[in-house]
C-alpha cells in the first residue's frame, strides 16, 4: 500500500520534473542591449545597459562617465573667482545657475553679502536659466516622443531669453558673470522692458506646448501611468527637483531655506503632482516655467537700486573653514561643499549635481518597462550629461 | 483609344518608362515640397535654400551625395539578403504603380482583380523590410524589423476590410471600373456630383488613410524607425545608394497610396462635375482627359500625401502595444461594421 502510494509520488514528482525542465527549454535567452554611448535618446553620452526578454526590460543601469572632466578636481588648482568659469560648464543649458550655489557658499565663508541689487540681478538671471534649461526639456521631450515641430518651438522661443542672458552677462551659454559679493556689471539699459516682453513670448510658448503635446492623446497615452516613482522610493533615491515634486512631495529649496536670494520677496508657487509618473514630471516641469516668467515679472517690477558689488578686497583670499550652499537648480538641487585653507583657491570642492541622482534611479524604475518607455521615461527624469558625469 | 498604333515593345518601353516616371516623380516632389519646405515652414525655418532657386535642386545634390557613398554591409551581416532588402522594398512600389488607372486609355494595365493585386503586392515591402531587419545583425535593426513586421501586418487587415466596402459599392475589383462607377453613378438618385466614395464610405476612407500612415510607418505610427530609441530601426546599417533606396521607397509609396486613395475615394482621374469632358448619360470620354487625368491624378495625390506629412509632423507616436490595440480593437471593428452597412444599404437600394 505504501509501494503505491510511494510510486504514485514518485511519478508525480516526475511529472513535475518533466514539466519544469519543459519550461526550462522553453525559456528564452535574453538581449543585452547597449543604449549608448552614442545614441540619439540620451543626448550626450550615458550608455544604459538593458537586458531585454523580448521587448521587456529585465534589469537596467547606467554607465556614466564618458564626460568626465574632473571639474572638483580642477578648482583646486583655480583661484576662487576662476571657479565660476569651470562651473559654467556642469549643466550647460543653465550655466549661471552653476556659479551661484558657489559663489554664496564663497561669501558665506567670508561672512559678507551682496547688496540688495546684486541679489536681485542674480535671482533674476538664475530664473532666466531655468527658463532657457527647461525650454529646451519642453521641445525636447516632443523629439523624444517622435513629434519632431516642438523642439523648433522651444529653439525659436529659448533663443530670446539667451539673448536676454548675453545682453546682461555678454556670454549666451556661459555668462562667468556672478562675482564674490555681487555681480560683474549692472544691467544694460532698457533690458528690463525687453525682458518683460520676453516673458509675455515665454508664457504663450508654454500655452503652444501645453496645447501641442500635453493635450494629445497619445502623447497622454504614452506618458501616463508610465515610470511611477513614488515618494518614498524618491526620497531614498535621493531624487530632487521637478522630478521629486512631480511625486507629491512639497519641497522646493528656493522656498525652503533662506539664501541671499530675493525668492521670499515675491510671490510664487511650489507646484507638485500626486502621480509620479513620467506626465506628471512634465507637467510640473511645465507649470515651472511659467511661475518662473512670473517670478521674474515680479522682481523686475520691484528691483531695488544701489550697487551691485560689496566691498571685498582686490585679492580675494577666502578664510579657512567649510561651507555647504545648496540652491535650486534647473534640474534639482545643486549643492558646493567647499573646503578653504585661507589659500586662494579652494582646498577642495566636493559638488552635488543634481543629474547624477536624478539618473540614479534608473535601474529601479526601468525594471518591466517596454523599450519605448525606457525612451520616454528617461526623457522625463531630464538630465544633462555635463550635470552627471562634471 | 490612342490614335497612334505602337509595336508591342513599345508599349512595353513606354510602360517600364511611365511607370519609372510615376514612381519617381511624386516621390522628388512630395520629398522637396513636404518633408524639406512644408515642414521647414511648420517649423519656423527656411529649410535648403543653397542648391538651386529656393533649394529646389537639394534632392539632386543629395542623390549624388548618396550615390557617391561606399556600399558597406556590416562584418555579421548576411550580405546577400542584406543587400537585396531595400531592392525588395522598391519593387513592391513599382508593382503597386501598375494597376493605377490615369485616364480612360493612360494606364499600365487593366485587369479584373486590381483591388486584390494592389493588396497582395502592397505586403511583399513588408518581406523586405523584415529581411533588411534580420539580415542586418544589428540588434536595433532586428527590434525595428519585427516591430515592422508585427505593425504592417496588423494593419493590413483595416486596409482589406476599409477597401472591401469600396469594391461593395461598385461592384467590381477593377480599379479603372472603379473609377467609372464613381464618376457616373449617382449617391441616392442625385448625380450632380457623381459618386465619389469619399462621400458615402467616408469611414472607410479614413480607416483607409490611417492603415496607410501605418503601412508607411510614418508618425503616429513610426515604431519600426522610432529615431530617439532604435536608431533608425531596420534602416540603421544602410548607407549610401541602399539607404537612398529605402528613401525613395518610403516617400514613393507614400505617392502611390495617396494614387490609390484618390483612385478607390475621390474618383480617380475624373473630375466629379459631368461637364469636365465626362458624359455621365451615355458614358463616353473625351479623349483629351488622357491628357488631364494625370494632373488630376497628381493634384488629388498632392492633396492626400499633404495630409499624411502633416499628420506625420505634428503627432508624438504611438507605442508599439498601443498601436496594436487601436489596429486589432478599434480600426478592424469599425471596419466591419462600415462593410456590414454598406452591404445592407447596397442590397435595400
Amino acid at each position: 500500500m505504501t509501494d503505491l502510494v510511494d510510486r504514485q509520488k514518485l511519478s508525480y514528482i516526475a511529472a513535475q520534473a518533466a514539466d519544469a525542465r519543459l519550461n526550462v527549454e522553453l525559456e528564452t535567452e535574453g538581449m543585452t542591449l547597449n543604449i549608448g554611448p552614442q545614441h540619439p535618446a540620451t543626448h550626450g553620452t550615458l550608455r544604459i545597459i538593458v537586458r531585454l526578454d523580448g521587448e521587456q526590460v529585465v534589469w537596467a543601469e547606467p554607465s556614466a562617465g564618458y564626460m568626465h572632466r574632473g571639474y572638483e578636481k580642477l578648482t583646486e588648482v583655480r583661484t576662487f573667482p576662476q571657479v565660476t568659469a569651470l562651473v559654467n560648464r556642469i549643466d550647460w543649458l543653465g550655466s549661471f545657475a552653476n556659479e551661484v550655489p558657489f559663489i554664496l557658499a564663497a561669501e558665506k565663508l567670508m561672512e559678507i553679502e551682496a547688496p540688495p541689487r546684486a541679489q536681485w540681478i542674480r535671482t533674476i538671471l538664475f530664473e532666466l536659466s531655468r527658463i532657457a534649461n527647461v525650454s529646451l526639456f519642453l521641445g525636447d521631450l516632443g523629439v523624444q516622443l517622435g513629434a519632431v515641430t516642438p523642439v523648433f518651438m522651444a529653439f525659436r522661443d529659448r533663443e530670446h531669453v539667451l539673448n536676454l542672458i548675453e545682453g546682461a552677462t555678454g556670454g549666451r551659454f556661459h555668462p562667468n558673470f556672478d562675482r564674490i559679493g555681487g555681480l560683474k556689471d549692472d544691467l544694460p539699459a532698457g533690458w528690463i522692458a525687453e525682458t518683460k516682453q520676453v516673458m509675455k513670448k515665454l508664457r504663450n510658448f508654454c500655452t503652444e506646448i501645453e496645447n501641442l503635446l500635453f493635450g494629445n492623446e497619445i502623447f497622454q497615452s504614452r506618458l501616463r501611468g508610465i515610470g511611477v516613482i513614488p515618494a518614498e522610493v524618491a526620497k531614498q533615491y535621493g531624487l530632487s527637483g521637478a522630478n521629486l515634486r512631480a511625486s507629491g512631495v512639497d519641497w522646493d529649496l528656493r522656498r525652503d531655506q533662506s539664501l541671499p536670494l530675493a525668492y521670499d520677496k515675491v510671490d510664487w508657487k511650489v507646484w507638485t503632482h500626486p502621480d509620479g509618473d513620467s506626465f506628471a514630471r512634465c507637467w510640473i516641469r511645465l507649470q515651472e516655467t511659467r511661475e518662473s516668467t512670473l517670478i521674474v515679472d515680479q522682481l523686475l517690477d520691484q528691483i531695488p537700486s544701489g550697487p551691485i558689488m560689496a566691498k571685498v578686497p582686490r585679492i580675494i583670499k577666502v578664510p579657512e573653514g567649510e561651507a555647504w550652499v545648496s540652491t535650486e537648480n534647473p534640474l534639482g538641487e545643486m549643492g558646493y561643499y567647499v573646503v578653504s585653507k585661507g589659500d586662494l583657491g579652494p582646498f577642495r570642492v566636493k559638488i552635488r549635481s543634481a543629474s547624477f541622482n536624478n539618473i540614479s534611479i534608473v535601474p529601479w524604475v526601468l525594471r518591466g518597462v517596454y523599450v519605448p518607455d525606457v525612451i520616454s521615461i528617461l526623457a522625463s527624469l531630464y538630465f544633462i550629461l555635463g550635470d552627471i558625469d562634471r | 483609344m490612342l490614335a497612334v498604333d505602337l509595336p508591342y515593345w513599345a508599349q512595353s518601353l513606354l510602360r517600364v518608362l511611365g511607370g519609372t516616371v510615376a514612381v519617381l516623380l511624386p516621390a522628388g516632389t512630395i520629398v522637396y515640397l513636404f518633408l524639406f519646405k512644408m515642414m521647414s515652414f511648420m517649423q519656423s525655418r527656411l529649410g535648403p535654400m543653397e542648391a538651386g532657386p529656393y533649394g529646389s535642386m537639394q534632392l539632386f545634390a543629395e542623390v549624388g551625395k548618396w550615390l557617391q557613398k561606399e556600399d558597406l554591409a556590416p562584418d555579421g551581416a548576411d550580405k546577400r539578403i542584406y543587400r537585396m532588402a531595400p531592392l525588395v522594398v522598391l519593387v513592391s512600389t513599382f508593382l503597386l504603380v501598375a494597376v493605377v488607372p490615369f485616364g480612360p486609355d493612360a494606364y499600365f494595365t487593366n485587369f479584373d482583380a486590381g483591388v486584390f493585386y494592389m493588396l497582395a503586392v502592397s505586403s511583399i515591402s513588408t518581406l523586405g523590410i523584415l529581411m533588411a531587419g534580420w539580415s542586418s545583425a544589428n540588434k536595433y535593426s532586428l527590434l525595428g524589423g519585427l516591430r515592422a513586421a508585427g505593425q504592417l501586418i496588423a494593419y493590413e487587415l483595416p486596409m482589406v476590410l476599409a477597401v472591401l466596402g469600396v469594391v461593395i459599392q461598385a461592384g467590381t475589383m477593377n480599379l479603372q471600373q472603379i473609377v467609372v462607377k464613381q464618376n457616373s453613378d449617382s449617391i441616392f438618385g442625385w448625380d450632380g456630383l457623381g459618386n465619389p466614395y469619399i462621400l458615402t464610405q467616408f469611414i472607410g476612407f479614413a480607416i483607409f488613410m490611417i492603415a496607410v500612415q501605418a503601412e508607411l510607418t510614418q508618425t503616429p505610427f513610426d515604431m519600426p524607425i522610432a529615431e530617439s530609441e532604435l536608431v533608425s530601426g531596420y534602416m540603421t546599417e544602410y548607407s549610401g545608394f541602399r539607404f537612398l533606396m529605402f528613401f525613395i521607397a518610403e516617400f514613393a509609396t507614400a505617392g502611390v497610396f495617396s494614387l490609390i486613395a484618390s483612385v478607390l475615394f475621390l474618383g480617380g482621374w475624373g473630375v466629379p462635375f459631368s461637364w469636365f469632358g465626362w458624359d455621365a448619360t451615355t458614358g463616353s470620354v473625351d479623349n483629351w482627359m488622357n491628357v488631364a487625368g494625370p494632373i488630376i491624378m497628381i493634384t488629388k495625390m498632392m492633396a492626400l500625401s499633404g495630409i499624411i506629412m502633416w499628420v506625420r509632423f505634428s503627432y508624438p507616436r504611438f507605442r508599439e502595444d498601443q498601436l496594436q490595440r487601436f489596429a486589432w480593437k478599434v480600426l478592424i471593428p469599425v471596419s466591419l461594421l462600415n462593410i456590414m452597412l454598406t452591404a445592407i444599404l447596397k442590397v435595400a437600394f
